[in-house]
This record gives C-alpha cells, sequence and structure tokens, in this order.
C-alpha cells in the first residue's frame, strides 16, 4: 500500500511539475533571469505547493504514526553547517547552467528527451560518486570521534523517526 | 529586470503548485516520508533493501508522468538550449550539490519551507541566489 501511494504521489508530482511549466527548462532559466526578461511563474509554483504541503506538515507534526502506520521521517536537524551551504551552492549552479533541477530531470527522461536523458544519466553518477564517496568517508572514520564536520548529519531521508517537539 | 508577461503562466503556476504539494502532503500523511526528489534518488544507492521499493514506486510515478499527461493532451513545450557538454557537466553537479546539501528545490524548497525547517529556508536561500547568479553570469557577462 505504501508502494501505491508513493506511485500516486510521483505520479501527482510530475503531472503537476508539467503544468506549472516547471517541466520546461526554458521556463526555469526565465524565472533565475532577474536581469532578463523575466517570469515569475515559478515563484507561483513554489507557493502553490508550499500553500497545500504546509497544511500536511501541520498535521503530519502531530503525529507518531502515518495514516498506513508508517513511521514519521521528517528531518530534525537545525543545523547549519558547511555541507548544506556547498551542497546547496554546487547545487546552485548546476541548476543555473542547465535550468533542470532532479524532479523536472526524470520527467524529462519520460518525455524522451535525450538531453533529458544525458542530464539525468549524468545526476545519478554524481549521487553515486557521493555515496561511494561517503561510504569510504564512514569506513575511515574509525578510533576517536571526530569534530565539525565530520560529524554525521542527518539527511531530510534518513533522519531517524524522532517526533518533533521543540521550537517548530 | 521587466516581467516577461507574455510568458507569465499565473494559474497554471498556481495549480501545478498545489499538485506538487498535494503529492509531498500524500507521501508525508500516508507513509511518513519527505518528497524530496534528490533524497528519494539518492537514497537508493546507500539504503537497505527493505527500503527500495517505495522509491522506485515513486520515481516510476514521477518518469511515468508525461506519458500519462500525453494521454489526454499533448505536452507543453519542452526547450533545452544547453548543449550536452554543459547538460553532462551541470547534471555531475547537481548529483553532487544535492546529496551533499542533503535536498533540492522539493526537499529543501518546497517541504522544508513548509515546515519552517531553518535549514532549508537558508539552503533555498543559497541555491535560488546562486542560481540566479549563473544565469546572470552566462546570460548576461559572459555570453558568447
Amino acid at each position: 500500500m505504501t508502494n501505491l501511494i508513493a506511485l500516486l504521489s510521483g505520479l501527482i508530482f510530475g503531472l503537476g511539475l508539467i503544468l506549472g511549466g516547471m517541466a520546461n527548462p526554458a521556463k526555469v532559466l526565465a524565472f533565475l533571469d532577474v536581469a532578463g526578461a523575466w517570469d515569475p511563474s515559478l515563484a507561483l509554483v513554489m507557493a502553490g505547493a508550499a500553500g497545500v504541503a504546509s497544511l500536511a506538515f501541520t498535521a503530519a507534526r502531530r503525529r507518531d504514526r502515518s495514516y498506513l502506520g508508517a513511521k514519521m521521517q521528517i528531518p530534525a536537524s537545525r543545523l547549519i553547517d558547511k555541507r548544506l551551504v556547498l551542497g546547496s551552492l554546487a547545487f546552485g549552479i548546476g541548476w543555473g547552467m542547465a535550468g533542470i533541477c532532479p524532479g523536472p530531470a526524470l520527467v524529462l527522461l519520460g518525455s524522451g528527451s535525450a538531453k533529458g536523458m544525458v542530464f539525468v544519466g549524468a545526476m545519478l553518477l554524481g549521487m553515486g560518486v557521493f555515496a561511494m564517496l561517503e561510504k569510504g568517508r564512514a569506513g575511515r572514520r574509525s578510533g576517536p570521534v571526530q569534530t565539525g564536520d565530520a560529524q554525521p548529519v542527518d539527511r531530510p531521508d534518513d533522519s531517524r523517526a524522532r517526533r518533533k517537539t521543540g521550537n517548530e | 529586470m521587466f516581467i516577461d508577461w507574455n510568458q507569465f503562466t499565473p494559474w497554471s503556476a498556481l495549480v501545478g503548485g498545489a499538485m506538487i504539494g498535494l503529492a509531498a502532503a500524500l507521501l508525508v500523511l500516508f507513509n511518513g516520508r519527505i518528497a524530496g526528489i534528490s533524497g528519494i534518488v539518492g537514497g537508493m544507492f546507500t539504503r537497505a533493501k527493505g527500503d527500495l521499493g517505495w522509491r522506485v514506486a515513486f520515481v516510476s510515478g514521477l518518469v511515468a508522468a508525461p506519458l500519462a499527461w500525453q494521454f489526454f493532451q499533448e505536452l507543453p513545450l519542452i526547450r533545452i538550449d544547453a548543449s550536452y557538454a554543459v547538460l553532462a557537466a551541470a547534471g555531475l553537479i547537481v548529483g553532487i550539490g544535492t546529496r551533499y546539501g542533503s535536498g533540492c528545490t522539493s526537499g529543501h524548497g518546497v517541504c522544508g519551507i513548509s515546515r519552517g525547517s531553518p535549514r532549508s529556508v537558508v539552503a533555498t536561500l543559497i541555491f535560488m541566489s546562486i542560481g540566479m547568479l549563473t544565469v546572470y553570469l552566462t546570460r548576461h557577462v559572459f555570453q558568447s
């Protein structure tokens, strides 16, 4: 059942990207081009998405388990560190170069675009290389606990299921 | 800066955005998961086997979206101006950057901002402004 929900969620997400115009890299770049002929549409995509999603997250925050009994895996970290800053910086450069971020990339793949396939192939390679490096890092991290950036940081997808109680 | 009113599509943008929000709502309320695309895809490389199914299902839905769309009507215009070399480089940077920074436009931009995560607000401000700076430099400063 959770797989069916995930499939449906992915499908609706993709249809939303197409309708919102985010699956067209030229339109995304027109949003990022504030010094040129600016197309503010993408800001409204973000606003529409955040408007609906914030209701869901408000409800989700009050629950320990999902409607289907799954663990609520919502990241709890509030840490703003080097990884977050440098990673977002790199992502911004890549996004500005092509006008493609991960979600639209997968929609482009499904549309049969050859250029989309090249982007997705390179993106998967990058993610795979990153996973390998992280594994190597974790392997070397033995002995005394390191400080600062060497500490593992939870990511949106692998934070422990913890009910957020504090200030949020 | 001037607004290109001919290209501005406020209503389809809002409705499309609401659908993205609905997708994120379904995933968190039923599955307890964040709809961050880079996290969902990147997690395929590191996760245990029991965790793979829903990721594959979500990505399948996303990839199938243009096919489902075409079932009812023609896809809207898709224009990719970047060369293959630029796309390969950009894809690589996006792949590594989103994993290192723990999220992309969906995970930080939509879900993170929706739940008021300060990390995500900072990440979104950074990638938005650097994306704009990159476009500014490539289009208005170093254009060939």
